[in-house]
């Protein structure tokens, strides 16, 4: 996750380096090749990892010890293991599923919470807004052990329901931070002059509160989608088998294409797949994500 | 088309703090009143209660008779333009004025297509329609702002300082196009703003609001001659009027700028006070050696040294320091900063013709005309002077001229449109494209003070 939004935020600061003027001072050059010079190496702090596994996972058999960083012959078969080993897809079934369905109902749920947050006077908000803060930064490593014994006794062990609700309990709070602070943004006024034009308090909030605050739910639903994707300790405690193994924990399971050979070159393989739906998501809500939609609704 | 009655509301906030403290008003049918005051009187809270979206603590708001304090915005039928605009940005111009239509689920897809044409062709809108509000300029804006207020058939119209966030000029055009559309729509417009030449231009009426308490309610020519205090005096007029410390002698007052003689009713209302403020406004002077002969014995003439002189090309102002005791010193300065303005009031501002040969520094010979000038009471601010008839016959005067453009316009509707204010004299309609301050002048006639004594 680290490395992805490393390449996200790369390429403006390699961009604003190459916007270069025939006339400018010898300063503004020296400052264009720091620039430049910076985003190089943070280009490269966050691409080299990614172009290592890339070469891992292409490498075939025992090709993993030749010494070099590039393959000697460029070959698929671990992709192919990969994908016709039922740990894998079983494990990318259910993170797929788990992943999308705690995320759905995480931002469902706090874009509610959070308008309600934004917009009403009510004792104790201040103190809910911190309690959410706390459970963000709270140690997810101290509840597993005690979720373990709980799931196990009430049946909910190695079930997808047994890790949607830990996922949610962390990812709403983080949720309705960020979108209280976004719904804050939005002036008043929008819904009062939707309620001056005739709507329900409803309607203001369906048609002009939630999509003023779309790039916000966007915001939500990727960081959330992301931490339940990358989570590594409730996948591996709150699981046994593979009905609801997500990947992370389904890697360290992974042996390769024999008993007896190590499975790094698949296990890269394997990571590269699931980085896959990652890109996908983010070049998708990356147009999602426009920012300053608000520009326009007031003033001049 | 709704009549608004305004019945002593009160807005008590949380923490006590009256913003709206028993006003009462009464706007007719299609009438047109502007509410007008210093920042922080409690206009834009007034137009909140009015279209809903702020409780009303006490008193009643009826709209066509029926009370509406329990009333949510949506069921009043009012429509509003903001002070930003609000415009919804994630919708197109054309989206954002057929919004109030599509939220009432009868109306048929062509008649809103229609109704939106319609409303954008009124405005000038007709290129526009299908941008986004962030590629518009404020002044399109603020007409598309407009248009999502007039497209609905509305029974009244609320204007919260629409005008504020333009340059001079696009204001000046706003204006007169608020104007021409209010004329030709003919529906009950509420207008606040805090601008003295919106103020005196746009509305049928004027109300006077000062730390949430209505001032006074008139028409602006009214409120201009016959100011009912202090404040409304200070606050009306620009450059505001003058004010002079005086005191009683016998018929007449003792000011910085030479005795005053009064007439009987004058000096019978002032006597037995003390300390008195006579309000002068800046064009009721003159430099005596440009006085006509026929004028000159409507006032007095007086030296005076001038401390700094302004020259704009067809006017111009000359200030008149004046000495003040304490008391005066301090009741004029609290006045200032309640009327918002930066004027140092210990010096007197004089509006003299162009040609004027006085410099800065000397000492000339100054003429005020002493036919208009009101005397008012420092502690209570009551204009002591105030000729209830003389307010009440220039307001009858604009109602029979509204009455006649009101024709004009060819609204189709009907002229009686005036109805007697629940705080303040009769209202009717004032519509001055041009400079008015001139015949306003010549038509208050000669029936005040009158005298000519010199220093
Ligand atoms: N929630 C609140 N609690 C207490 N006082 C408030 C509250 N909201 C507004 N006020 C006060 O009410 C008064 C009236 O406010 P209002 O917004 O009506 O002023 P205004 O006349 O529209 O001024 P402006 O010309 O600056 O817009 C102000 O003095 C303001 O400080
Ligand atoms: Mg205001």
């Amino acid at each position: 996750m680290t490395t992805m939004e490393r390449e996200a935020g790369a390429p403006p600061a390699a961009e604003t380096s190459s916007k270069r003027s025939p006339k400018v001072s010898s300063s503004e050059r020296k400052s264009q090749i720091l620039w430049l010079v910076g985003a190089i190496v943070i280009i490269a702090y966050a691409l080299i990892p990614v172009a290592w596994i890339l070469s891992l996972s292409l490498k075939a058999g025992d090709d993993i010890n030749n010494q070099r960083f590039l393959p000697s012959d460029v070959s698929l078969e671990n992709y192919r293991i990969v994908l016709s080993s039922d740990i894998f897809l079983s494990a990318l079934r259910n993170s797929v599923g788990i992943a999308a369905i705690a995320t759905t109902i995480s931002v469902v749920l706090a874009t509610l919470a959070a308008y309600a947050i934004a917009r009403l006077e009510f004792p104790g908000k201040k103190l809910i807004l911190g309690v959410a803060l706390a459970i963000t930064v709270f140690p997810v490593i101290s509840i597993a052990t005690p979720l373990f014994n709980m799931w196990r006794t009430i049946g909910l062990y190695d079930t997808w329901l047994g890790l949607i609700i830990p996922y949610l309990s962390f990812s709403i709070p983080l949720s309705v931070y960020v979108l209280s602070a976004f719904f804050r943004e939005i002036p008043w006024e929008m819904e009062q002059a939707a309620q001056v034009d005739g709507a329900t308090a409803w309607q203001a909030f369906r048609k002009v509160i939630v999509p003023l605050a779309a790039p916000g739910v966007f915001t939500a639903a990727i960081l959330t989608f992301f931490a339940i994707w990358n989570d590594f300790v409730f996948g591996i405690t709150l699981t046994s088998t593979e009905a609801a193994r997500p990947v992370p924990a389904a890697l360290a399971f992974f042996s390769g294409a024999s008993q007896f050979s190590q499975p790094t070159a698949p296990i890269a393989a394997a990571s590269v797949l699931v980085t896959i739906p990652v890109i996908i998501l983010v070049l998708l809500f990356q147009q999602k994500i426009v920012a300053g939609l608000t520009n326009g609704a007031v003033k001049g | 088309m709704a009549a608004i009655e305004i019945d002593h509301l009160v807005k008590q906030y949380p923490n006590g703090f009256k913003g709206v403290n028993d006003v009462s008003l009464n706007i007719a049918d299609g009438e047109f009143v502007i509410l007008v005051g210093p920042s922080g009187c409690g206009k834009s809270t007034l137009l909140r209660m009015i279209v809903g979206l702020e409780d009303i603590t006490s008193g009643e708001l009826r709209i066509d008779g029926k009370r509406v304090n329990e009333k949510a915005p949506r069921e009043r039928n009012l429509s509003m333009v903001f002070q930003n605009y609000a415009l919804y940005p994630h919708l197109s111009v054309r989206e954002n004025i057929a919004f109030p239509l599509r939220l009432k689920k009868d109306v048929p897809e062509e008649e809103i297509r229609r109704r939106v044409d319609e409303a954008a062709g009124l405005l000038e809108l007709g290129e526009l329609l299908e941008r986004k509000p962030a590629q518009l300029s404020g002044g399109q804006r603020q007409r598309v702002a407009m248009g999502r207020a007039i497209v609905r058939q509305a029974d009244a119209f609320l204007f919260d300082e629409p005008l504020s966030n333009l340059d001079a000029k696009l204001r000046g055009q706003m204006r007169s196009e608020i104007s021409r559309m209010q004329r030709r729509l003919g529906t009950t417009t509420v207008y606040v703003t805090h601008d003295q030449t919106e103020a005196m231009t746009l509305g049928d009426r004027v109300a006077v609001l000062r730390k949430g308490i209505l001032q006074q309610v008139a028409s602006p020519r009214e409120l201009y001659e016959q100011p009912a205090n202090l404040f409304v005096a200070g606050f009306i007029g620009s450059p505001p009027m003058n004010f002079l410390p005086a005191h009683v002698e016998g018929d007449c007052l003792d000011t910085p700028f030479g005795p005053i003689p009064l007439s009987r009713e004058r000096a019978d209302a002032v006597a037995g006070r003390d300390l008195l403020l006579v309000g002068i406004r800046p064009e009721y002077f003159e430099d005596s050696s440009l006085v006509d002969d026929a004028k000159r014995p409507h006032g007095s003439t007086f030296q005076a040294r001038i401390d700094f002189t302004e020259w704009l090309g067809d006017a111009q102002f000359a200030y008149l320091p004046f000495d003040a005791e304490p008391e005066v010193r301090d009741r004029l300065r609290e006045l200032s900063q309640e009327l918002d303005s930066d004027q140092l009031r210990t010096q007197a501002v004089v509006k003299i013709d162009a040609s004027s040969r006085i410099r800065e520094g000397q000492t000339a010979e100054m003429w005020v005309d002493l036919r208009k000038i009101h005397v008012f009471d420092p502690r209570t601010g009551e204009n002591l002077t105030r000729d209830e008839e003389a307010g009440a016959e220039l307001t009858r005067q604009v109602a029979a001229d509204r009455a006649q453009q009101v024709d004009l316009a060819g609204g189709g509707r009907s002229s009686g449109t005036t109805e007697t204010g629940g705080a303040g004299p009769t209202g009717g309609a004032h519509r001055a494209d041009a400079p008015q301050s001139v015949d306003v002048r010549d038509a208050a006639g000669s029936r005040q003070m009158s005298g000519g004594s010199t220093t």
